[in-house]
């Protein structure tokens, strides 16, 4: 019982509360580059997440072998690994979903969550856990991700996932798929989640105990 | 008793000088511009103008109470923003996009920043980046003076060229170089506040006298510029430009006496006012001469306020008594 709610915890703490996008601030680039439309953003995000589970077990698996002078290396040759199959793979089955996403499909290397989880998590954790910890923050990418691209795709063009939601007479507001358009939604998305973390708190603390209570 | 001994903090001397009143003057300022814009470009101008200071102020009164922050609507900032922000707006623009334009100006880029004092750049002219970023056609819809526009399908309009398109020979832009006067007083397209030189002059020369302005900004601006389109925009070589049609026709008037003169967002160093006002000046020539558009008045005062804090710094003044070199020492510090 107690092993299923500390995999449930890991999981939630990728999805919401240390949110890689919201919370961390890992992953920006793309996060700003690719959330111009919303299949953009998935096919970012679950690239991204299969990247993160896949390279999350193997460091895990791996975590007493790789001297601790050297780890940084070897993550990374793990890490671009698995980034290889992921665009091989894209190329061959989603070609176009992989020109659209271009230079950020190999630029998963050098994404942060990846190394960064790697680091504080994989190696210091079961390989359970580590998937677990891949799936959640994984996830948690993949929605941030998803719904920076709603809205700047849903005001920007008229669109979601490509579908014209308003009609012919809509005039989309351009910028919002622009560049600066990615940080106004990012900075505007921020506040507002600051604010509901901020009045929830402790009502969230308080239904914590409640659970943790209701375990034992 | 407790009349004779009053216990404060510094300064003991205070002016009559509020926000109120110093925004009641731009307003006032304004004024002239606003009747040469009617007068031009027809009743839609006013209306355009009264959308966008009535949103404005809205925005500004329910961010207030939304946030239940002290009501800053009395201050009058928002009023000069919306009449700012409709100057640097076409008499064509859906009114709509004046509110968008208001809500962008009033709550992205002065609210959330912390409201007055504190947004970093003019909020009317970033709303009109922001616009014109977005829908390029419709802030670009230039119609003939005395035009009579109908009220809602501004898009049906006969277009016309501005005196800067005109001069530049922009493609697609037909229309005849309008000659000095018909600049001086306003008879050309553009945005419904800028085409009048001599409005805004009154106005300008109003917020001198009244010492709501110096003129230090706005004289180096209209130099810089003037030096510069005479250098480099002529059409037959260097020195050949047409500095006195280059200073009257597009923003640069407008911008000159009531953008590049918000407190909040230029340098309040003597030098650093002179740095920036030349600044404004050498983008606005480089935009003009060598940019894509037509027009780079507000472009050239938006980079100049980012750059504002910095010029700040290194003008600022010596402290009485301490050295140059400890100056140095401090700032590196």
């Amino acid at each position: 019982m107690k092993q299923g709610s500390s995999y449930m915890k890991t999981f939630i703490n990728g999805l919401l509360t240390e949110n890689p996008t919201f919370v961390l601030f890992l992953g920006m680039c793309p996060t700003l580059a690719v959330t111009t439309g919303v299949i953009n953003a998935i096919g970012m995000g679950l690239s991204t997440t299969a990247v993160l589970i896949c390279s999350n077990i193997v460091i895990s698996l791996l975590r007493n072998f790789i001297p601790d002078k050297i780890r940084i290396a070897g993550y990374i040759v793990i890490i671009a690994g698995f980034v290889t199959i992921v665009q091989m793979l894209m190329n061959a089955y989603v070609p176009s979903l992989s020109s659209s996403l271009g230079i950020y499909i190999p630029l998963i290397v050098v994404n942060c969550i990846i190394l960064g989880r790697a680091e504080s998590f994989a190696n210091k954790n079961s390989v359970g856990k580590s998937a677990i910890d891949g799936i959640g923050m994984g996830l948690g990418f993949t929605c941030s991700l998803t719904l920076i691209a709603a809205v700047r795709e849903i005001l920007g063009a008229g669109t979601f996932a490509g579908v014209s939601l308003f009609g012919s007479g809509f005039q989309p507001v351009s910028i919002m798929i622009l560049p600066p358009g990615a940080f106004l939604t990012l900075g505007c998305l921020l506040a507002v989640i600051n604010i509901i973390a901020g009045r929830k708190k402790k009502a969230a603390q308080n239904a914590e105990n409640l659970n943790a209570e209701g375990d034992m | 008793m407790d009349n004779l001994l009053v216990v404060s903090h510094s300064p003991h001397i205070t002016g009559n000088d509020t926000v109120r009143r110093t925004m009641l003057d731009v307003c006032i300022a304004l004024i002239p511009a606003l009747i040469a814009g009617t007068w031009v470009f027809g009743y839609r101008a006013l209306v355009v103008t009264a959308v966008s200071v009535i949103a404005c102020v809205l925005f500004e009164w329910l961010w207030g109470k939304i946030l239940k922050k002290p009501a800053s609507v009395g201050d009058l900032s928002a009023i000069v923003t919306g009449m700012l922000l409709a100057f640097n707006m076409p008499v064509t623009i859906p009114l709509w996009m004046v509110v968008i334009g208001a809500f962008f100006a009033i709550i992205i880029v002065k609210q959330f920043f912390g409201g007055i004092g504190h947004n970093f750049m003019n909020p009317a002219l970033a709303a009109r980046a922001f616009l014109l970023a977005s829908w390029a056609l419709a802030m670009t819809t230039w119609v003939a003076p005395h035009t009579s526009v109908p009220f809602w399908n501004t898009a049906d309009v006969v277009t016309s060229a501005t005196p800067l398109a005109a001069y530049a020979g922009t493609e697609g832009a037909v229309g005849e170089i309008p000659g000095y006067f018909d600049l001086f007083i306003g008879n050309v397209g553009g945005c419904i506040g800028e085409t009048s030189v001599l409005a805004i002059l009154i106005g300008g020369i109003y917020l001198i006298a009244r010492r709501v302005i110096r003129i230090r900004i706005p004289l180096t601006y209209l130099l810089t510029v003037a030096l510069g389109t005479w250098m480099f925009a002529g059409h037959d070589g260097l020195f050949t430009g047409d500095a006195l049609y280059q200073v009257m026709a597009g923003g640069v008037m407008l911008g000159a006496f009531f953008m590049a003169t918000d407190y909040t967002t230029t340098p309040y160093t003597p030098v650093g006012q002179i740095i920036f006002g030349i600044g404004c000046g050498v983008i606005t020539v480089l935009i003009r001469v060598w940019g894509g558009y037509p027009e780079g008045c507000s472009y050239s005062i938006l980079l100049m306020n980012i750059v504002t804090p910095l010029i700040d710094r290194i003008t600022a003044p010596n402290r009485y008594g301490a050295s140059k070199a400890k100056k140095r020492k401090e700032a590196q510090a």
